[in-house]
Order: C-alpha cells, then sequence, then structure tokens
C-alpha cells in the first residue's frame, strides 16, 4: 500500500516485538512500521479494537507503542535511532514501563 | 411536560440535589429538580470520588458517627442504584490509606487522629497507623521515601463521574422532573406553598430543599435559613489508563476501576473555576511519583481544577426553616461520600416534613452563632 520515495535515507536497524525491521534515517517509529507493512501497533485500554499509526502529526495517539522499554510513546514524534527497540502494546499500559 | 406544582422542589441537580430527590421520590414525593444549565460551576462533576471516614469528625465529633452511617450505607445504596438503572457505580470499600512521607509527617498525622479519638462521644473507626512494612504488604508499589501511613478499612471510593449520571437515570425512572436551565432567582413564601421564580418562570411547591451547594449561602436568607460557605479550588491530574496496580486508595491518589490514576487534593482559595495553577498540579504530581515510583514515566492525559462546596468549618448543615416551615437546607463538603444518607436518611426526613434532631441537630447552622457568640 504503502511506497518509499526513491531518494529515502540511509538504513537504519530497530526492532519491532524482538524482530529486526529495516527502517530508513529520518523515518519516525510510526513510519518505519508503516513500511514495514505492520498492520497495527496497539490494541485500546477499552474495547482491545486493534489501532495503527493515524494521524502521522501527533495529535490522535493511534500509534503509541512501548520504545526502548518505555510505554505510551508516541510513534509519529520519534525519529528512529539504530538499536532502537520498540513493542506494540495490548490494552492498558503497565505502570512502571 | 412538568407540572407546575409539587410536593418538593429541590434546588441543584448536583450529587446533592439528585441522591435527595431520589430518597424523596422513594417516599413517594412528586419531586421536581431546578437546575442550573451546561455552565454551571459544578462539583459533582470535578471531585475525587472518595467514599471516605478517616479524619472526619476533628472539631464536631458527631460527624464522624454521621460519615460512618453513609459508609455502611453506601453498599446496599450502590446496589439498589444498579438495580433501578442496570448501571454499576463501582463502588469499593477496599479500605484507603493516607502515606507520610517522613517520620514528621507520620507523627503529625498520628497526632491528629488521637486527637480525633480522644474526643468525647466519638465512634471508633479503627484507623490504625502502619509502619512501611505493614503499608508495604498491601501497597507494594510505594517508594523508598514512604515511611508509613494511617490505614482505615471503612474508607473506599467510587466511580463518581456515573455516580452522577446514574442518580440523573435513577430520578428519572422514578418520575421525578428535572428542569435544567432553572436557576433560581427568589424563593418566596405564599399561604402555604413556596414560589420559586426561575429564569424559565414560576415553578411551586409545598417543601423546598436547598441543595445547591455554594450558591446555598445566597439562597438560604431567602426562606430564614444561612448556609455560611467558604468556596476553594482544588486541581486533579489524570493519567493514562494503566493496568491495575493499587489495590487501595490514598487520599491523594487513586487508581479508578477504569486503569487511570488520578491525583489531588490540592486547596487554594481562588474560585476561578477556569483557572488552572501548573505549580500545584506540579507538586501533586511530584508528590505521586514519590509515594508510587512507577508512575515518573506515565503520560497525563487531563487535569482540571474544580471547586468544591465548602462549609465555613467544613461540616454539613442540615435545617428546616422556622420561619418558613418545609423549607430545608442539604448542604455539605462530601456529596459523594454522604449520598447514601442524603438519599436514604436525610430525604426521608423531608418527606416526613420534619427533621429527625437525633440524628442532624449537631449539623444546624445555629452553631456558628455561638462560634460569634464565643
Amino acid at each position: 500500500m504503502y511506497k518509499r520515495l526513491a531518494e529515502a535515507g540511509t538504513p537504519v536497524a530497530i526492532t519491532v516485538d524482538g524482530k529486526p525491521i529495516s527502517a530508513r534515517a529520518g523515518d519516525t517509529v510510526a513510519a518505519a512500521l508503516i513500511a514495514a507493512g505492520i498492520d497495527h501497533c496497539r490494541t485500546t485500554p477499552v474495547s482491545g479494537a486493534p489501532r495503527a499509526p493515524y494521524c502521522l502529526m501527533g495529535v490522535c495517539f493511534e500509534c503509541l507503542v512501548t520504545v526502548d522499554g518505555v510505554g505510551s510513546r508516541q510513534g509519529c514524534l520519534m525519529p528512529v535511532r539504530d538499536g532502537m527497540t520498540v513493542e506494540t502494546q495490548t490494552g492498558k499500559r503497565e505502570a512502571g514501563r | 411536560m412538568a407540572v407546575s406544582y409539587y410536593d418538593v422542589a429541590v434546588v441543584g441537580g448536583g450529587l446533592v440535589g439528585v441522591a435527595t430527590a431520589w430518597g424523596l421520590a422513594r417516599e413517594g414525593c412528586r419531586v421536581v429538580v431546578l437546575d442550573e444549565g451546561d455552565r454551571a460551576v459544578r462539583a459533582s462533576r470535578g471531585n475525587f470520588a472518595l467514599v471516605w471516614v478517616q479524619s472526619k469528625g476533628l472539631g464536631l465529633p458527631e460527624y464522624a458517627g454521621w460519615t460512618i452511617r453513609s459508609s455502611n450505607a453506601w453498599g446496599g445504596f450502590a446496589q439498589t442504584l444498579k438495580e433501578e438503572t442496570g448501571l454499576d457505580v463501582s463502588f469499593q470499600r477496599s479500605g484507603g490509606f493516607h502515606l507520610a512521607l517522613s517520620e514528621r509527617e507520620l507523627e503529625a498525622r498520628a497526632n491528629i487522629l488521637k486527637r480525633l479519638h480522644n474526643q468525647p462521644g466519638i465512634v471508633d473507626y479503627k484507623t490504625e497507623i502502619m509502619d512501611r512494612g505493614q503499608v508495604a504488604k498491601m501497597l507494594p508499589d510505594i517508594g523508598p521515601e514512604v515511611v508509613g501511613g494511617s490505614f482505615c478499612p471503612l474508607d473506599g471510593h467510587v466511580n463518581s463521574l456515573r455516580l452522577f449520571r446514574t442518580l440523573h437515570t435513577a430520578i428519572k425512572a422514578r418520575g421525578v422532573t428535572y428542569l435544567p436551565s432553572h436557576r433560581v432567582e427568589t424563593i418566596t413564601k405564599d399561604g402555604g406553598e413556596f414560589r420559586l421564580a426561575t429564569e424559565k418562570g414560576e415553578i411551586r411547591a409545598a417543601k423546598v430543599a436547598l441543595a445547591a451547594g455554594n450558591a446555598n449561602m445566597r439562597l438560604a436568607p431567602m426562606v430564614g435559613l444561612e448556609a455560611p460557605m467558604k468556596p476553594e479550588r482544588g486541581q486533579i491530574v489524570v493519567t493514562e489508563r494503566l493496568r491495575p496496580f493499587l489495590n487501595h486508595p490514598v487520599v491523594t491518589l487513586r487508581q479508578t476501576d477504569e486503569g487511570t490514576v488520578m491525583i489531588g487534593d490540592s486547596k487554594e482559595e481562588s474560585v476561578d473555576p477556569a483557572g488552572l495553577t501548573l505549580g500545584v498540579s506540579a507538586t501533586e504530581a511530584e508528590r505521586a511519583v514519590r509515594l508510587f515510583p512507577l508512575l515518573a514515566n506515565v503520560n497525563v492525559v487531563r487535569t482540571w481544577s474544580a471547586i468544591r462546596v465548602m462549609t465555613q468549618d467544613g461540616f454539613p448543615i442540615y435545617d428546616e426553616s422556622e420561619t418558613h416551615p418545609g423549607a430545608f437546607t442539604v448542604c455539605c463538603h462530601s456529596g459523594v461520600t454522604l449520598a447514601a444518607n442524603h438519599a436514604l436518611t436525610v430525604a426521608p426526613m423531608i418527606a416526613r416534613g420534619a427533621l429527625d434532631t437525633s440524628l442532624v441537630a449537631p449539623f444546624s447552622a445555629r452553631r456558628f452563632h455561638v462560634q460569634a457568640a464565643g
């Protein structure tokens, strides 16, 4: 569904739920998830429905993920970094992570 | 359509008003609730939702007994509301804590409880001082600075927004007429009936129950009553929904049935309901993190200020007018904690037309004259 621009940046190695995916320099976490074909990044704390990045500008909070052990980060506002570990979230966040 | 004559007009559609109205309807009264509109400064939408016993009654020991009475009735009250509406207000009476972050705070806490329990006629409500080890068994996530606290097994909490909705649903189901945007401007007594002038016309009723929170100060003198108030502002910080980690409410911090953590208990003299003092929120949050360090990285999703309904000495006011028989005040700070009393004890008294002085005499506003004379 999505296609990278030809001038995409240099490769950056991150993991999502332990699996390596290839991101590019300049990607946000949300963009990297979309480019990797990951169809949802969390389930909601209320109904458990799946959610994916949506507004990509910090407004909708749909792209919440756990980044380097800290939960409920807005993936669309965080540039990827080499070695970053991203985890999808299930339901309510656990306090302390 | 609303008829224009009622047995009782309840002035105020917040928690105190609707709890009273529900109790009156259960007694068979034809009831109208006169409320302000959506822009009303409404404590019932901003409160902290504790059903709280510990600390209540220093200076007026009967208030402890009155609070325990409501706390004991709360379980049945919640159950009845659930049967009538299908809505669960999530009342939990798991016992609550007051936590201390230093030996000095713990000592101050112990002294308050000692003074409270040393009052003649006080009901012992079994609040105990716990050391850090005892607290940690019940609250395993406390931070290293917590030295201990006090625990009262009678304390609990509810989902107070749902309580507000549930009571409104319940009064509707019982045929109470609810009239929003009917701010009461004046009350007069003409012959045997009260006439309440509102922005949308006149309402007549045989009796009047003033349950308008801080606005009772304006309304009470119209019917020969008084309600000396001292409104104050409180602020609340709310986190995102978290997996359950806190099994007991703390007086300044609780986890709701839906998972959010509410942090509160500030006091400011300001009565501007739209203002928010960031320093106050920051202090509340900082203390919350010292109590429970796992909250450090949690996201705040909402913060608000609300005006507390507060009488001048903090204790409730229940009165019947001598000059205007049939006019009553139902006025207090703790509209959540005392909701069961207002519904199950005070409303039947108003329905009968006389307050039971053996229960509520200590809460007459006449006490303010004694203080002024002294």
